[in-house]
């Protein structure tokens, strides 16, 4: 089981904070498949270029190794300070 | 000599922590601090109250990775990283670096460094109250040039 988080403007444009994926993703990009199909609305914010990940908190990309367990994170630039 | 990093709704008292930098050691003559405060004006609209959201798993891992890649570069003696979230006011206090060092250079230098990284790593959002209601801002480009800076001078 994967945890998914969303956050910012990411998290209203899918509308929910967090999903979990009981389907095994060995690869971000892969997860980013598997959300894509379970939603398919959601595609285009998950292809979004500027959509970061972070994997088990710290930031990653689409080649990320995935685990069972892990905590995946998808949202926008960050507009802190 | 212990740094502080934070991440707190609650303000903070400018004062009470330039006290607890100037008490840190003889050895650092130098003090720099920077806050950043809510404006009234934004990216081209009024903006009312600021509501700022953050990953609270990966916020404070990201401000410690952020100063220790700044104290790789220099030298410092305290560090004081303080970051608020949730809904704040006009003219509210954002966020709060301070540091001390033996020399100005350093000092400035890393509380320069701290905010440019600050500024496009730690996951924080910010959604603004305006006229024509809430929205997200959105990232700037000219805070992605500022971290750029650093990773060309590392060319040099």
């Amino acid at each position: 089981m994967i945890q998914v988080l969303f956050f910012g403007q990411l998290k209203d444009q899918v509308n929910t904070p967090s999903v979990k994926v009981d389907e095994v993703a060995t690869r971000v990009a892969e997860l980013k498949k598997i959300l894509g199909s379970m939603h398919p609305h959601w595609r285009p914010y998950l292809s979004n270029h500027s959509t970061l990940v972070a994997v088990n908190q710290t930031i990653g990309d689409d080649e990320t190794p995935l685990s069972d367990g892990d905590e995946v994170a998808f949202f926008p630039p960050v507009t802190g300070g | 000599m212990q740094d502080v990093i934070e991440v707190q709704t609650e303000d903070f008292d400018q004062g009470a922590l330039y006290d607890a930098l100037r008490h840190d050691s003889l050895a650092n003559g130098a003090i720099v601090t920077f806050s950043g405060l809510v404006r009234d004006f934004n990216q081209g609209h009024e903006v009312g109250d600021l509501f700022l959201e953050h990953y609270p798993a990966m916020t404070k891992v990201s401000l410690l990775n952020i100063v220790s890649a700044a104290r790789a570069r220099w030298h410092f003696g305290k560090v004081i990283l303080i970051h608020r979230v949730g809904r704040l006011a006009q003219g509210e206090q954002i966020v709060f670096v301070g540091l001390t060092s033996a020399h100005r250079k350093d000092a400035f230098d890393g509380v320069q460094f701290i905010m440019d990284y600050l500024k496009t790593e730690a996951p924080f959002w910010k959604k603004e109250s305006t006229s024509e209601g809430d929205k997200w801002v959105a990232a700037s480009a000219c805070d992605t040039q500022a971290r750029l800076k650093w990773d060309k001078r590392d060319e040099r």
